[in-house]
């Protein structure tokens, strides 16, 4: 006789899963949605803010996954926005072209993933030293060819998405943003379908996990790697284009202050996956856009306090929550072909 | 033979790295023959430029040596910048803020609360490692950031210089009796950071803790299985190397800023990493590496003035000379070397140790 085993619905699958999540949603909505009724204005500055300071950081925090999945650590992000941001800058100053610009900062950033490759997996170096040659390399580059006094014709700006840019709060928040922070959005929702639902996401995961296996089974191993990092590489290129030509306008010395390390961490708070890094982003994005708030609402808490708020956050986030957090087994590791 | 096959590749490593930036140099329209021989004129031109060349080279042999400590417990410590931000404005506290006491117990008071703060400050990526398991590369960066908000927080409230006409943050200058002592062009600091070298050697390959910090570098593992407590010298290596960094932060004020101000010494951390590599993580190693790159920072401002180059430069040489070192197997190549027998530095290997 039949033992007839009760089968959950979808719906309830998902539920035992992400009851979590869910309740995290939850609140966040009803914290929103009560900011909104009381101060509609600054609730809706936060939020914008926050989607802006955030969009850098998941373009580096995907820029680190991409290399991880493969099994490469990128501690070189900082240096690669920071490349990237100048060499737009130096771009849009000489050929006021905001499309060429966001290109070659791109360009840089894949440029320098390229080394960061070179280094780790072609000449097997410590990865970590290799990501932080990259850093001093592009700190040493920016500060010596930067000249003061170069002004630019303009920055991107926001384009509004027809009626979907009048739905209150929602449409203000999501849909007035200028094209890097929409490209960032798609992004994160293209690295998460790449990763887990195609054939280049599967191989990814195979060449971080095991890459001896994934040898055995054909793969080049080192193409997957050279691949993603270099891709990745382009995406800490775009962050970097945000912050010259999407944000401030102009470049400054040391300007990515420290975006791409917090990147790395919000990289591993969320677990090095997609959607996971687009949450923490936005986590740490909201303690940036609370600054800015403090001061707007002109409550006297020392600016010193506010600027170590995100950098504090990610390592108590860090501190409660990596514990658990797995990175990919072969991360770090060069790979020795037999 | 032996001393030059262990010095071949850091020599060829830094020529390297000044051709490189001569080229650099060349592409930017700017004279390489000028720029170094300004470089070298700055640095050790004369009695004045050499003693500016040891000032220099004190802190930067103080992060080395915090660098490859870390590096022989295998922890990568990025976080000599936060520490010596502690000890210094804690130095500069104690420089000003105590009043009576006789120089012979004022400096060494001050010095030893800028190690012990640096040490602390030290010892919480290293607890947070061992406890928490998150990463001291991560958690040593961002307590960078939070050390260069909390001491620009200190210098410009509680410990804010108050005589009338300052406006810039900084702390009130230290008492005469805190400063360190002048002996002549060689400054104390730089005989300070020599003994902790010794002290460093002396603490790795000669006692009980230092047996444990590198077996637990070389293999946490196997340390553990021996009952060595891991977890408590992950962290004490960390205190320590902090200690290091602390310490540097407290000469640099004691014996050549007199107080605390912001941004005085930014970037000694990544020149630490350089430094402690290009010594091949040895604590004597650092020394002759840390006046190299002394001698660059010296230099520059010379370079600078007399040849139109921006100090710049310095760093992205240092960044093609870290590569260099790291990628040894370039150099060999380069230099037709054979693969040294000697013991492979073990570095980190990944987040999830």
């Amino acid at each position: 006789m039949e033992v007839a085993v009760e089968q959950p619905g979808r719906i309830n699958q998902y539920v035992r899963r992400y009851w979590l999540w869910l309740i995290v949603g939850a609140v966040i909505v009803v914290v929103i949605g009560y900011g909104y009724t009381v101060n509609p204005r600054t609730t809706r500055a936060v939020l914008s803010a926050t989607l802006r300071q955030s969009t850098p950081l998941v373009l580096g925090a995907l820029c680190g996954l991409w290399g991880e999945r493969a099994g490469v650590i990128n501690i070189g992000i900082e240096g690669q926005m920071l490349m990237a941001a100048f060499t737009g800058f130096l771009v849009n100053v000489y050929t006021s072209n905001l499309l060429l610009a966001v290109g070659a900062a791109a360009l840089t950033g894949a440029l320098l993933g390229l080394l960061l490759a070179f280094m780790s997996v072609t000449l097997k170096m410590d990865q970590i030293i290799g990501g932080t040659v990259i850093n001093i390399l592009a700190f040493g580059l920016t500060g010596y060819f930067y000249q003061q006094g170069l002004t630019t014709a303009g920055k991107l700006q926001p384009i509004a998405l027809g009626p979907l840019a009048d739905i209150p709060l929602l449409g203000e928040v999501l849909f007035q943003n200028p094209p890097i922070t929409y490209l960032t959005l798609l992004l994160v929702a293209l690295s998460h379908y790449v990763l887990y639902y195609t054939r280049w996401g599967l191989r990814t995961r195979a060449v971080g996990e095991h890459p001896r296996a994934a040898d055995t089974v054909g793969i080049n191993v080192y193409q997957v790697r050279y691949i993603n990092v270099i891709a990745g590489g382009a995406l800490a290129g775009l962050a970097g284009a945000f912050l010259t030509l999407e944000a401030v306008g102009s470049f400054e010395r040391m300007m990515t202050n420290g975006r791409g390390f917090l990147a790395l961490a919000i990289m591993i708070f969320g677990k090095w996956t997609p959607l996971g890094a687009w949450a923490a982003a936005l986590f740490i994005g909201l303690t940036y856009a609370l600054n800015t708030q403090f001061q707007f609402l002109g409550w006297n808490v020392p600016p010193q306090f506010v600027g170590l708020l995100p950098y504090l956050s990610t390592i108590i986030v860090l501190a409660g929550l990596v514990g658990r957090a797995r990175p990919p087994a072969a991360d770090g590791v060069p790979y020795e072909k037999e | 033979m032996r001393v030059w096959r262990s010095v071949s590749v850091p020599v060829a490593a830094v020529l390297l790295a000044l051709i490189i930036g001569a080229i650099i140099l060349v592409v930017s329209g700017a004279s390489p023959v000028d720029a170094y021989a300004a470089l070298v004129k700055g640095s050790f031109g004369g009695t004045r430029e050499l003693s500016r060349t040891l000032e220099k080279t004190t802190p930067l042999i103080f992060s080395g040596l915090a660098v490859a400590f870390a590096f022989k417990a295998g922890l990568f410590n990025i976080g000599a910048q936060g520490q010596l931000l502690f000890g210094a404005i804690t130095a500069a506290w104690l420089g000003f803020a105590l009043t009576g006491l006789p120089a012979v117990i004022h400096a060494p008071l001050a010095l030893l609360g800028g190690c012990l703060a640096g040490g602390l400050y030290g010892a919480i990526p290293g607890a947070l490692k061992t406890y928490t398991g998150a990463h001291e590369v991560i958690t040593t960066i961002m307590l960078n950031y939070v050390a260069i908000n909390l001491t620009d927080f200190l210098a410009d409230g509680p410990l804010k210089d108050t005589s009338p006409g300052n406006i810039v943050a900084r702390t009130p200058a230290i008492l005469s009796t805190a400063s360190l002592p002048d002996l002549g062009p060689v400054p104390v600091g730089f005989v300070i950071a020599l003994l902790m070298a010794l002290l460093a050697w002396w603490l790795l390959w000669h006692t009980t803790i230092g047996y444990e910090i590198r077996t637990v570098g070389l293999n946490p593992s196997a340390a553990n299985y021996a009952g060595m407590k891991v977890a408590f010298t992950v962290t004490l290596t960390m205190a320590l190397s902090g200690l290091l960094a602390g310490l540097g932060g407290a000469i640099e004020t004691l014996g050549v800023v007199g107080r605390y101000q912001p941004g005085f010494n930014v970037g000694l951390g990544f020149d630490g990493i350089t430094i402690a590599l290009l010594g091949k993580t040895h604590p004597f190693g650092v020394i002759p590496a840390a006046l190299l790159v002394g001698a660059m920072r010296a230099g520059s401002s010379q370079m600078q003035f007399s040849a139109d180059v921006a100090a710049e430069i310095i760093d992205v040489i240092l960044a093609v000379l870290l590569f260099f070192v790291t990628a040894d197997m370039v150099v060999r190549w380069i230099l037709r070397m054979r693969e040294a027998e000697e013991e492979q530095v073990v570095l980190s290997t990944g987040w999830g140790q």
